[in-house]
């Protein structure tokens, strides 16, 4: 198999002497900084630990499911660890995964400019993150909580008597470092674009971040307004959501879903942006149907802000607000699918090589295509009578976040790790990891479906004896991909120091970041690019390259 | 013949042979949620396998060494077309088999039975019209329509038959419901499906489909002794209800004979249908729906009557014919107050506590 990978000549190669990493050392260089790629990797470094801590609960979780009875921890310690675990994985992992990350480092110089618009906020949201997530753990700590990542009322209001109010506090303030990040990325993208970097010649993860921030700025005050009333109901007792005090239950379920549902699209639309860029890399050939793809984007942010009661149809909603919502929810599946087909004929007539960050889009495409059309499943009203609230739903969204989005961000990470850090990871374990990451989600996930389709609810401690088998399959798989997700952390923090140089552009890509050098400068460019060419336009890559040769040669 | 770990061996035989794809088909609806279900995942095969064999057959045919230069393509319109237009199509076919499966599960036909739900914290309470009550199991007729009212005294659950494909919210301060018709004798899952707290897993309980005759003789042999309508009866007289709702001209409150199911004029004009929900919002929060013609006179009962109690006076109203019934509630009741000591009250059944006199079951105790 040949590859595009080219690095230069090992034995002469050296890293840039001047980069973000060596401009200034000492703690105080990083905690201080404005420079969005070194926030970048604090996000990085941040998110990764509360992966595994996320990661960890999930591990507990299956293994008290291996055997029916409730034997290995007290319904109150797994109604715990579910709750934390779904806190951890959608509030401090998901949703600041990719465009904490990833998009951070890129956005600004895939438009051409020096940082963010506003980088002391950008600064601010990594702070406001680190306070959400310290006030995670210490609700953890003092004892945990237990109402379920969606905090339904009354039972959070009412029933229990855990940490509910330090832990909606925590997403409270991570919430405004999310709220802060898309704010930065849309005024970044609208003003501060190089010269001639029209909107059409963005990157497509510019545009699916472009929609995902819209997502992040509209949204995520409801969710912040929200738990502000669970709060107030729970400590001074106003009543909004109390039935004996005139309020009403289902109202916190209509405010808490019309965010968490564009939320969604919120940790999708990013992991989407990497698909793009990846896809169209490895096959050497623009992403077809560009403009369909970035308007697909623009799309899934609009219907997203409509779609919110389909997690209500079972709830006696009106049927006719049923109906129009499942019409919409419909709706919204259908941009999805124009991107998965843009993908796949970007392949076409490509000159395709199989480098790691493709395996990973590769499984991304697969079970986002099984994630999406599960989706249909659930949008169908009546099927979703009976499928809601089983394992159905719990495998549909673990399709869609962690067969889909994990895949994603794993795929950024590995594409532009040489980007962020000058240097590469060893090839051939990487495709190792991707390949039993795969393997490992789909024993542990696809079980889930037979397991909702029979019934199994979620979010129960002991089960009936006969789902036990599919059960041992789960929990067997989520211990191939514990290891599928361990293997990376190692291997790129064993490259930092021993990884091979990349050099500026190793795979070949057209985006503006891979023109400069690997890790960029604080300042990105040596001087404001001007953008003269499309976006994945590989054969004015192919001119400057030609160029380049012959001005040394 | 065990090549394997006799332990492996006896876990793959368990599999095989108790391996379900499907839980069974025990009501009418199971049978029309399969066929949705089954083309649901055609659906999804054709797209995935689309998906895969293009991803696939583009990867074998383009891969670098078959074809050094790609050539490059803006993209198509045509196509864009196909797939925009056919996903859609096939969604549309899914929404609206859905809408109509939907519709077909939660409205009930008329000549449905009404067995009322509470949930509670961790158990379900089921009520039959006849007063059997059952605590985490539920016995129905075959080949009969059930209707399920129910509401929760807390928090939310969310009452769950797999083998019906059926499954309802169950709301505190609201009446939902959900109906079924058993076609299969058995005994089969009942679930909770909404985390409600600590033992939610613990929630769960079997609904046991019998032949007509033998749930006749189950509810003979289970009965309490007295109907929920006659419990009702009785709450109704002790909380005082028919002091105002006596039925005559001059009476403070609205006539409740046969008013359930009838059209009412509000206060500012509008009309309202008298059903279970509108009873039970009116003796709670009696301003919410103000009678034209009657002063906001009556106080709530907020607190003061269970759900259960709910139940018994709503299904009590229901049957309300004629005043008749009222009028001699009237006179039990007095001469009751008067007396002190009236008769001793039904023997407690299944899991309903000791009524002490002259506190009527449903009243919630000081």
């Amino acid at each position: 198999m040949s590859t595009i990978l080219s690095l230069p000549d090992q034995t002469t190669a050296t890293l840039p002497k001047r980069s973000y990493l060596n401009d200034g050392y000492g703690l105080k260089s990083w905690l201080l900084t404005g420079d969005h790629k070194r926030i970048a990797i604090l996000y990085l470094i941040s998110i990764t630990i509360f992966f595994f801590i996320g990661g960890f609960f999930a591990g507990m979780v299956r293994l008290e499911l291996l055997t029916p009875p409730t034997d290995l921890m007290a319904a109150d310690t797994y109604n715990k660890m579910f709750t934390m675990h779904g806190i951890v994985m959608v509030f401090l992992f998901l949703v600041p995964s990719v465009p904490a990350t990833i998009g951070n480092f890129l956005i600004p110089i895939m438009v051409g400019a020096k940082d963010l618009a506003f980088p002391k906020i950008n600064l601010l949201s990594w702070y406001l993150y680190v306070v959400g997530g310290v006030l995670t753990l210490s609700a953890l700590i003092l004892g945990g909580v237990d109402t379920g990542w969606t905090f339904t009322t009354p039972l959070s209001t009412h029933y229990l008597n855990t940490h509910v109010v330090t832990a909606g506090l925590a997403i409270f303030v991570a919430g405004f470092s999310s709220i802060f990040t898309g704010l930065n990325f849309i005024v970044t993208v609208h003003r501060m674009r190089a010269p001639g970097m029209t909107w059409f010649r963005l990157p497509l993860f510019v545009w699916s971040h472009y929609a995902a921030s819209v997502l992040m700025v509209l949204g995520t005050p409801v969710l912040a307004i929200t738990l502000v009333l669970v709060v107030l109901e729970k400590v001074i007792g106003i009543g909004v959501f109390d039935p004996a005090k005139g309020g009403d239950p289902l109202l916190f379920q209509h405010l808490f879903w019309f965010y968490s549902h564009p939320a969604v699209y919120i940790m999708i639309l990013p992991g989407m942006g990497v698909i793009s860029e990846v896809i169209s890399t490895f096959a050497r050939k623009r992403v077809f149907g560009y403009t369909a793809v970035a308007f697909s984007s623009v799309a899934i942010a609009v219907f997203a802000f409509f779609v919110w009661a389909h997690h209500m149809f079972i709830m006696g909603i009106s049927n006719y607000s049923a109906l129009v919502f499942s019409l919409l929810t419909m709706l919204v599946a259908v941009p999805s699918a124009i991107k998965i087909f843009n993908w796949s004929f970007t392949l076409y007539k490509g000159s395709i090589t199989f480098e790691t960050p493709m395996l990973y889009a590769f499984g991304f495409i697969g079970l986002f295509t099984i994630g999406g059309l599960t989706g249909v499943f659930l949008g169908s009203m009546g099927m979703d009578i009976h499928l809601t609230e089983t394992y159905f739903i719990v495998a549909h969204f673990h399709f869609v976040m962690v067969g889909g989005m994990l895949m994603a961000f794993l795929s950024g990470v590995h594409f532009w790790w040489p980007k962020m850090t000058g240097r590469m990871y060893p090839e051939g374990l990487s495709k190792l990891a991707a390949l039993i990451t795969f393997i490992g989600f789909n024993l542990t996930f696809f079980p889930q479906f037979i397991l909702g389709y029979l019934g199994m609810p979620r979010r129960y401690a002991a089960y009936p004896p006969e789902f036990q088998v599919l059960n041992v399959l789960s929990t067997a798989g989520a211990t191939v991909l514990g290891v599928g997700y361990l293997l990376p952390m190692l291997y790129l923090t064993w490259s930092l120091k021993y990884g091979k140089i990349a050099g500026a552009n190793p795979w070949q890509a057209t985006g503006l970041e891979w023109q400069i050098q690997s890790p960029p400068l604080t300042t990105n460019f040596e001087e404001t690019p001007v953008i003269d060419y499309e976006a994945y336009d590989y054969e004015w890559l192919a001119n400057k390259t030609k160029h380049e040769v012959q001005t040394v040669g | 013949m065990h090549f394997i770990s006799p332990v492996l061996w006896q876990f793959l035989v368990n599999w095989l042979t108790h391996f379900a794809l499907f839980p069974p088909e025990a009501s009418t609806i199971a049978p029309h949620a399969d066929a949705l279900y089954f083309f649901l995942v055609a659906i999804s095969l054709v797209g995935l396998v689309l998906v895969l064999a293009l991803v696939a057959g583009f990867s074998f045919l383009y891969r670098q060494e078959r074809n050094p230069v790609a050539t490059q393509i803006e993209g198509s319109t045509l196509l864009e077309a196909t797939w925009t237009i056919i996903p859609l199509a096939l969604f549309m076919l899914a929404f609206v088999w859905g809408a109509w499966l939907y519709f077909r599960i939660y409205n009930p036909p008329t000549n449905a039975m009404n067995i009322y739900i509470v949930g509670k914290q961790w158990m379900w309470k089921a009520e039959h019209p006849g007063g059997q009550h059952e605590i985490d199991s539920l016995h129905v007729p075959l080949g009969r329509p059930i209707q399920l009212t129910m509401i929760s005294q807390d928090v939310f659950h969310s009452f769950s038959i797999p083998a019906f494909r059926v499954k309802r919210e169950v709301i505190p301060g609201r009446y939902t419901t959900v109906w079924f018709e058993a076609t299969q004798e058995g005994t089969y899952h009942l679930f909770c499906t909404q985390y409600c707290g600590t033992l939610h897993s613990q929630m769960i309980g079997t609904i046991t489909v019998m032949k007509p005759d033998d749930y006749e003789a189950w509810t003979e042999g289970s009965t309490s002794g007295m109907s929920l309508a006659q419990n009702g009866e009785r709450l109704f007289a002790s909380m005082g209800c028919n002091a105002c709702h006596s039925g005559s001209a001059a009476a403070r409150g609205p006539n409740l004979a046969e008013v359930y199911m009838t059209k009412v004029q509000m206060t500012n004009g509008s009309y309202s249908t008298v059903d279970d929900a509108f009873l039970r919002d009116s003796i709670l929060n009696p301003t919410m729906h103000q009678m034209a013609g009657y002063a906001p006179i009556m106080p709530t009962y907020q607190g003061q009557i269970s759900e259960e109690g709910m139940i018994d006076l709503v299904e009590y109203i229901k049957k309300l014919n004629s005043n008749y019934r009222i009028q001699q509630t009237l006179n039990t009741s007095q001469v009751q107050s008067s007396a002190q000591n009236p008769a001793p009250s039904q023997s407690s059944n299944q899991g309903r506590a000791q009524q002490t006199a002259p506190t009527a079951p449903g009243m919630v105790k000081p």
